[in-house]
């Protein structure tokens, strides 16, 4: 892009909000408060902080550096702004992760994203009033069924989805301009609406309160979230998630930051404007995230079911059902804000994923701005769509394992390797210090060198072994065995333990034990439902009511006096089509593998596996242009 | 509120507060550079 005399960016405040605008994401509300809450509260923004310190501000002072490097040198994407530091064919081919990372987690980010388009105009049309909890909840389940409508739009969930992606290609068809007018206007929306909604979770005390739940208090889960529990900074584990989200927060390790930053001259800083971008994105997620989801559903909830529940789904599966609970006029307006402020925190995101590919099939291979942004959109399009239409099937998270997680560790560790060791740390400093409106510390230089290489490290090591239930401490003074979440566990597939077949003509049991409890055929539906019981952890609150304790440890460390107890509950449910048949009887004990339908069935495993076919050849196929690019270059 | 969830609150996000509206400061207060740089905006007509 920087070859068109109308590249780069119009001002160094738009070139800050965009950034900021990148690094906020949907996960500064939703996935930073829920990390809180299932790592010691208070005392995981110790470790956060500490991480934010040693690892995210040099990584993105790393990155931001890096990208003006390359774009010196016309290189607008990580392939040859790598290969421009060292010429190592090696470097070039880990630069691959910065074009690929963008385009797989925009193909499911824009489905999110497409939600959050999808619940303002629900909230504006009104879907939501008078809705039970449940009712809320079952929305959700029913929207991402894609053959559900709510609107009268035949496959509502793929109709938003385009449109969603129609309108992130065709802002980045106006190249950088386009997005810096989006993050101008976006980023402080978000900002407003944020605050309001802040301030509603700070001020909304015991108001809230039902008889249903009478202790319901915001402040509780205030409370929950900032009181330190110091036990917790000795836990392997809360240090593992505090850096995990510092980098998913800065956006880290994605390529987007190298390439917004390559459209900046030799003379421009770049330490003062991370710094300001970095800060931004705190602000965002320490103030506003904090006081949002957490305290508004503790508030109605209570805090008990917060730690429960604590989880992504609250976003669109809570939030609009105690929104409508403050009337219709402020109800709509904080639904609106709530799903708007989620919109411009995605949009202003998805569209920095753009901007790599754009870049670097501008600078090798001469397209202009339209072609660039229409075929990204087509690609993201491809393979975006599977994960629209198997969402439930596993795909979406595939995606997001592979491309929203292990390839950014990898690539970040790459690219500090590459800085601080091969390119080395004292032209590194100088290029970080190059045109620097701010002073920076020189004890950042040995930081650097060994201490961000070594957080990386152990971030990656700890999500190739994770060990089961991510209990380190277990793993290492008994016997370790793979969590179903480690790299090694997905890569030998050993977290599929049945229904291994892509189709199989039986279906399997795929928990270690229970009881059959229900079986209905319902004919209207076309669809037999069964239902099986088995031995769930129970906890009695102080009203003396019984209630799933689904996360213990959490309920151990408030420090009530909980009566924790097995007994016997619907554990599990399952929707067999018509055509199929369930072979099990009421009261017979099933074991994992124990087969409960006979019939035609195509199982998550091939989905999975579709998804990772995908990837893989996503990669491979820009592996090929980066080489197209690379033997082009050689000859001229 | 408990002080120790009190203090802790207000003494981050202040913190993080101030060090953003810090750094915006002096990004704003930063002096021009020569042209040509590298935004377009305050280029000569």
């Amino acid at each position: 892009m920087a070859k068109e005399a109308s590249s780069g960016w119009g001002s160094r405040v738009g070139l800050i909000l965009a950034m900021a605008g990148n690094a906020v994401g949907l996960g500064n509300f939703l996935r930073f408060p829920v990390q809180a809450v299932e790592n010691g509260g208070g005392a995981f923004i110790i470790p956060y902080l500490v991480c934010f310190l040693l690892m995210g501000i040099p990584l993105l002072w790393v990155e931001w550096a890096t990208g003006r490097f390359g774009g010196i040198r016309g290189n607008h994407s990580t392939p040859f702004i790598f290969d421009s530091m060292n010429k190592k064919k090696v470097w070039k081919y880990i630069g691959v992760f910065g074009i690929f990372t963008n385009i797989a987690v925009a193909s499911y980010y824009c489905y999110i994203e497409s939600w959050t388009m999808s619940y303002v105009y629900h909230t504006l049309i009104g879907t939501f009033d008078g809705m039970s909890q449940q009712q809320v909840s079952d929305f959700f389940n029913s929207y991402t069924d894609i053959g559900s409508t709510f609107s009268g739009i035949p496959y509502e969930a793929v109709v938003f989805y385009i449109v969603c992606l129609a309108l992130n290609t065709w802002i980045l068809s106006k190249g950088l301009g386009g997005v810096e007018k989006v993050a101008k206007v976006g980023v402080p929306l978000l900002l407003i609406f944020g605050a309001f909604l802040a301030v509603k979770g700070l001020t909304l005390g015991t108001s809230g309160a039902s008889p249903a739940v009478p202790d319901a208090n915001a402040l509780d889960g205030i409370n929950f979230l900032w009181t330190p529990q110091f036990s917790s900074l000795l836990d392997l584990k809360v240090w593992l998630a505090a850096a995990g989200q510092i980098f998913f927060t800065l956006s880290l390790g994605m390529g987007t930051i190298h390439c917004y930053a390559s459209y900046l001259k030799e003379k421009d800083d770049v330490a003062l404007n991370s710094l300001s971008a970095g800060f931004t994105n705190e602000f965002v997620e320490v103030v506003l995230g904090s006081l949002i989801v957490v305290p508004i559903a503790a508030g109605y909830l209570g805090l008990d079911w917060v730690i429960n529940n604590a989880g992504f789904g609250m976003a669109f599966q809570t939030m609009p059902y105690l929104f409508d609970k403050w009337g219709d006029v402020v109800g709509t307006l904080s639904g609106v804000f709530w799903f708007g402020l989620l919109f411009f925190a995605g949009i202003t995101s998805s569209l920095a994923m753009g901007t790599p590919w754009m870049g670097f099939m501008q600078d090798e291979f001469g397209w202009g701005k339209k072609k660039g942004a229409w075929t990204f959109g087509l690609i993201v399009l491809i393979l975006g769509l599977p994960t629209v239409f198997f969402y439930n099937e596993g795909v979406f998270d595939e995606y997001d394992y592979w491309a929203g997680t292990v390839s950014l560790v990898v690539f970040a560790l790459a690219e500090i390797v590459l800085f601080a060791w091969v390119f080395g740390i004292t032209k590194g400093w100088d290029q970080i210090n190059a045109g620097a409106d701010i002073s920076l510390p020189k004890i950042y230089k040995p930081i650097l060198k060994y201490i961000t290489p070594t957080i990386l490290i152990i971030v990656f090591l700890g999500a190739l072994i994770t060990p089961k239930g991510n209990d380190w401490e277990k793993a290492l003074t008994e016997k370790w065995e793979l969590d179903n979440g480690s790299i090694l566990a997905k890569l030998t597939n050993s977290d599929i333990v049945v229904n291994k077949e892509f189709f199989s003509n039986h279906k399997e049991y795929d928990q270690p034990g229970g009881i059959v409890d229900t079986i209905i055929h319902d004919e209207e539906k076309k669809v037999h439902i069964l239902k099986v019981k088995d031995k769930v952890r129970f906890y009695r609150n102080e009203q003396g009511e019984a209630k799933e304790a689904k996360k213990e440890a959490i309920l151990s460390n408030l420090g009530k006096n909980y009566v924790f107890f097995d007994s016997v509950a619907v554990c599990r449910e399952y929707k067999i089509k018509w055509k199929n048949k369930i072979v099990v009887k009421k009261g017979d004990e099933l074991k994992l593998g124990s087969t409960i339908a006979t019939g035609k069935f195509t199982n998550k495993s091939l989905y999975i596996t579709i998804g990772r076919l995908l990837l893989l050849g996503l990669f491979i196929f820009i592996c090929i242009l980066v080489y197209r690019a690379g033997r082009k270059k050689t000859t001229t | 509120m408990n002080t120790s969830a009190l203090i802790m609150m207000v003494t981050t996000q202040v913190l993080v507060a101030f060090l953003m509206g810090f750094f915006f400061y002096k990004v704003l207060r930063a002096p021009k550079r020569e042209e040509p740089d590298s935004y377009s905006e305050n280029d000569d007509d």
